[in-house]
C-alpha cells in the first residue's frame, strides 16, 4: 500500500461522492457542485502522479491541474448564471420540474 | 552593536531554543515565532482604537474620548471589559453554528497571514516560496466569512449588508492583486523575504524603494485604494455605514463576537499595510542610507504607524461613497489602470536606466489616468435587449 | 527495468520511523477532512450549510496539496475555490431563493440508481487503482515545484494553453455576466 495507492483511493472515493451527488440531489446548484467536485478529485490524481511518478520536473500534472482550476472556475460561472437564468424564466430549480422544452 | 539590538529578538529565540529538548524542537521554534505576534497586533489594534477616536475628534474639533485615563489612554480595556461582560444575544431564528463560525474564521484568516510578513531582517514566522500568493489566498477567505455572518444571522439588514460587502470586496481584490504583480515582476519572485531583500540597497542616500518608480508608486496607490475598500473603511464604508444599514453584516451580534469582528477587521487593516510596506515601501529598510543603525523593526512598525495615520486621516476627510460610485470606480478606473501599471512596469523592465524610461512610464500611466477618470463621468448605459417569447 | 535503472539515482531512501508516521497521521487528517466536507456537501438539506461544507472539504483538498510538495496548486485552489466558486455558488444559492428549507424532498426520483451507479464507480475505480499500483515502482525523491519553475515552464512549453485560458476566462467572464443581467433594468 503505497502513498500513491493512498491518495489514488481517496481521488476515487471523492469522485464518486461527487458523482453521487450530482446524480441524486434535486437542485441544480447541488448538481454543479457535485460536478466541481469530481473536477477537484481529477485535479488530486494529477498532482499525486507528478509527485511520485517520473519526470516531476516536467511539470506536466502541476500545470493540468492550475488550467483544470481555471476551467472549472470558468465552468462554474457560467453554469450558475444559466440556472440563474433558468430560475428567472421558470421560477423554479428544480430539477425534476424543469422537465420540458417548451417555455 | 546596531546589529546585535536589530537582532536582538532572534537572538533571544536562538538562546532560548538551546535549552529546548531535540524533539520538540520545531514545534516549539514555531510557537516562539508566532506569540510575540499574536501578542504585538492585538496590542497595536488596542492603541489604533483609541487613536483613532482622538484622531478622529480632533479632526473634527472635539476632544475624543478622555475619561477613561490620563487623555484617554485606558479606552481600550474599557471597552475590552464592556465587550466581555456584555449578553451575548443570538436570535432565536439564527443558524446557531454559523453564527458562531463566522468572526472565528474572520479571526483565523486575519491572524494566519502574518505568517508571511518580514517584521525585522530575519524576523519571519514562514518564509514561504508563494509568500504573496498565500497572503491573498487567505484572503480571500475573509469574504466567506462575512456571508457566513450575514446570512446567518437571518436578518434583512445584515443579508443586505453581507451582499454589499462581498460585492465591493471581490470587485477590489482584483486591483489588490494586480498591484502586487507589478513588485512580482520587478523583484522576480513571490517570497516576501526576497522582496524586501531587493528593496534594501542604496544608490547613494536614496533607497531602492518601489515606490520610488513611476510603476512602484502607481501600484502602491492603488494597493492602498483597494486595502481601504478590502477592509470596508471609510471612505468605502458603505456595508458598515453607521447612518444607512446600522451595522450591516454584524448587526445581530453582541458582546465578544462584536468585538472580534472588530478586531479581525483591523487585523486585516494592519496585514493589507504590512503587506502595502513589504513590497512597496522597503519593508524593513531604512529610508536613507545614514538612518540605518535603527533596528530593523523599528522602522516596520513607523512605517506602519504612519500607514494607520493616513488611513484615520482619509476616514475623518472624505465622505461615504454610494455603493454604485464604488463598483464603478473599481471595474472601470481601477482595474483597466493596474493592467496599463503592468504593461508600463514591463517597459521599464526592458528600457535602458536613464530618464528615458521615467517619462515614457510616467506618460503612459498619467495618460491613462486621466483618459480612466474622464470615461468614469460619463454614465454610459447599455441598450436595453429585447426579448419575444412565443407565449 | 531500462527505465527503472536510469531513476534510480532519484530515489532517495523511503522516509523512515518517525517522519513516515508523521506523513501517515498528517496524511489520514487531511483526508478524513476533505471526507466529511464533501460527503456533507453532497448530503446536507440546507443549501447554505452545502456550500460551507464544501469550503471545508476544498481547505482539505488544498492542504493534501501541499503535503504533496505542490504550494502554487494549493494556495492557487484557495484563492479560486474558496474565494471564488463558494461565493460564486452561495450567491446563486441567495439569488435563486433555494435557502429557505423546502417542502420537497432534497434528493431526485431517480436517487436509488444514482447511488448505485456511484457506488460501482467507486468499486470500479478502486479495483482498478489497487491492482494496477500495487506492483508499480514508485519514485518517492521530492521533486521541487517551485513557482519560479511553474513560471517559466508557463512562459516555455505551456503558452498556448495560457494564451486560451486568458481566451476562455474573458469569454466565460462576459457570457456569464450577459447571462446573468436583469434585461428590465432599461424599461425604467
Amino acid at each position: 500500500m503505497s502513498p500513491l495507492t493512498g491518495y489514488l483511493l481517496l481521488s476515487a472515493f471523492l469522485f464518486s461522492i461527487g458523482l453521487a451527488g450530482a446524480l441524486t440531489r434535486r437542485n441544480a446548484i447541488l448538481v454543479l457542485i457535485g460536478i466541481e467536485l469530481m473536477l477537484n478529485a481529477a485535479n488530486l490524481n494529477f498532482i499525486a502522479f507528478w509527485r511520485y511518478g517520473p519526470h516531476p520536473e516536467a511539470l506536466t500534472g502541476v500545470m493540468f491541474a492550475i488550467f483544470s482550476i481555471g476551467v472549472a472556475a470558468a465552468e462554474a460561472a457560467v453554469g450558475l448564471s444559466i440556472i440563474l437564468a433558468v430560475y428567472r424564466h421558470s421560477r423554479t430549480t428544480d430539477l425534476d420540474k424543469l422537465n420540458s422544452m417548451k417555455g | 552593536m546596531p546589529e546585535i539590538i536589530d537582532q536582538i529578538f532572534v537572538v533571544i529565540k536562538h538562546w532560548f531554543m538551546g535549552y529546548v529538548p531535540g524533539g520538540i524542537q520545531p514545534l516549539a521554534s514555531a510557537v516562539l515565532s508566532v506569540v510575540p505576534v499574536m501578542i504585538v497586533f492585538p496590542v497595536l489594534f488596542a492603541i489604533t482604537t483609541v487613536l483613532e477616536r482622538k484622531g478622529l475628534g480632533r479632526m473634527q474639533n472635539r476632544y475624543g474620548p478622555n475619561r477613561a485615563g490620563w487623555f484617554g489612554i485606558l479606552q481600550p480595556m474599557a471597552d475590552g471589559v464592556k465587550s466581555l461582560t456584555k449578553e451575548d444575544i443570538v436570535p432565536r431564528t439564527a443558524d446557531q453554528l454559523v453564527h458562531f463560525l463566522a468572526p472565528v474564521m474572520l479571526v483565523i484568516a486575519s491572524f494566519l497571514v502574518y505568517a508571511v510578513l518580514p517584521i525585522g531582517r530575519n524576523m519571519v514566522i514562514a518564509n514561504l516560496n508563494a509568500g504573496v500568493l498565500f497572503f491573498f489566498a487567505i484572503g480571500s477567505m475573509v469574504e466567506l466569512s462575512v456571508f457566513m455572518a450575514g446570512w446567518s444571522s437571518h436578518s434583512k439588514y445584515s443579508l443586505l449588508g453581507a451582499m454589499r460587502a462581498i460585492a465591493q470586496m471581490i470587485s477590489y481584490e482584483m486591483p489588490l492583486v494586480l498591484a502586487s504583480v507589478v513588485v512580482i515582476m520587478a523583484a522576480g519572485s513571490l517570497s516576501t523575504v526576497t522582496i524586501v531583500n531587493m528593496q534594501a540597497g542604496y544608490t547613494w542616500i536614496w533607497p531602492h524603494w518601489y515606490v520610488f518608480t513611476p510603476w512602484g508608486f502607481t501600484g502602491f496607490v492603488i494597493f492602498m485604494i483597494a486595502a481601504t475598500a478590502e477592509s470596508n473603511r471609510c471612505p468605502f464604508d458603505m456595508p458598515e455605514g453607521e447612518s444607512e444599514i446600522i451595522a450591516g453584516y454584524y448587526i445581530e451580534y453582541s458582546g465578544f463576537k462584536f468585538a472580534l469582528f472588530f478586531l479581525g477587521e483591523y487585523l486585516g487593516m494592519f496585514a493589507t499595510s504590512a503587506m502595502a510596506i513589504t513590497l512597496f515601501l522597503g519593508g524593513w529598510a531604512a529610508p536613507f542610507s545614514f538612518l540605518t543603525w535603527i533596528p530593523s523593526y523599528v522602522w516596520f512598525f513607523a512605517k506602519l504607524l504612519a500607514i494607520i495615520f493616513a488611513f484615520i486621516w482619509v476616514r475623518g476627510t472624505l465622505p461615504r461613497l454610494r455603493m454604485d460610485q464604488l463598483m464603478n470606480f473599481a471595474w472601470k478606473f481601477m482595474l483597466p489602470l493596474s493592467l496599463i501599471n503592468i504593461v508600463g512596469a514591463g517597459i521599464w523592465h526592458f528600457m535602458p536606466a536613464g530618464f528615458g524610461r521615467w517619462g515614457v512610464v510616467s506618460l503612459l500611466v498619467a495618460l491613462s489616468c486621466v483618459l480612466l477618470s474622464r470615461g468614469l463621468r460619463r454614465n454610459k448605459w447599455f441598450h436595453v435587449r429585447t426579448y419575444r417569447f412565443a407565449t | 527495468m531500462v527505465v527503472l535503472v536510469q531513476y534510480v539515482h532519484l530515489y532517495l531512501p523511503p522516509l523512515h520511523g518517525w517522519n513516515r508516521f508523521k506523513m501517515i497521521i498528517s496524511f489520514l487528517l487531511l483526508a478524513s477532512l476533505t471526507i466529511i466536507g464533501t460527503a456533507a456537501a453532497m448530503s446536507l438539506k440546507n443549501l447554505v450549510h452545502c456550500v460551507l461544507a464544501l469550503t471545508l472539504g476544498l481547505v482539505g483538498l488544498a492542504g493534501l496539496y501541499l503535503q504533496l510538495g505542490a504550494q502554487f496548486v494549493g494556495f492557487t485552489q484557495i484563492l479560486v475555490y474558496v474565494g471564488a466558486v463558494a461565493i460564486l455558488a452561495a450567491f446563486a444559492i441567495m439569488m435563486t431563493r433555494s435557502a429557505d428549507p423546502t417542502l420537497s424532498n432534497a434528493t431526485a426520483t431517480f436517487r436509488t440508481s444514482g447511488a448505485v451507479v456511484a457506488v460501482v464507480v467507486f468499486a470500479v475505480l478502486a479495483w482498478a487503482i489497487y491492482y494496477g499500483t500495487a506492483h508499480q515502482p514508485i519514485f518517492t525523491a521530492q521533486p521541487e515545484g517551485s513557482v519560479g519553475q511553474v513560471g517559466l515552464a508557463l512562459m516555455h512549453h505551456f503558452v498556448l494553453p495560457l494564451e486560451v485560458i486568458g481566451l476562455l476566462l474573458t469569454a466565460a467572464l462576459i457570457g456569464a455576466g450577459i447571462l446573468a443581467m436583469d434585461e428590465h433594468r432599461g424599461n425604467q
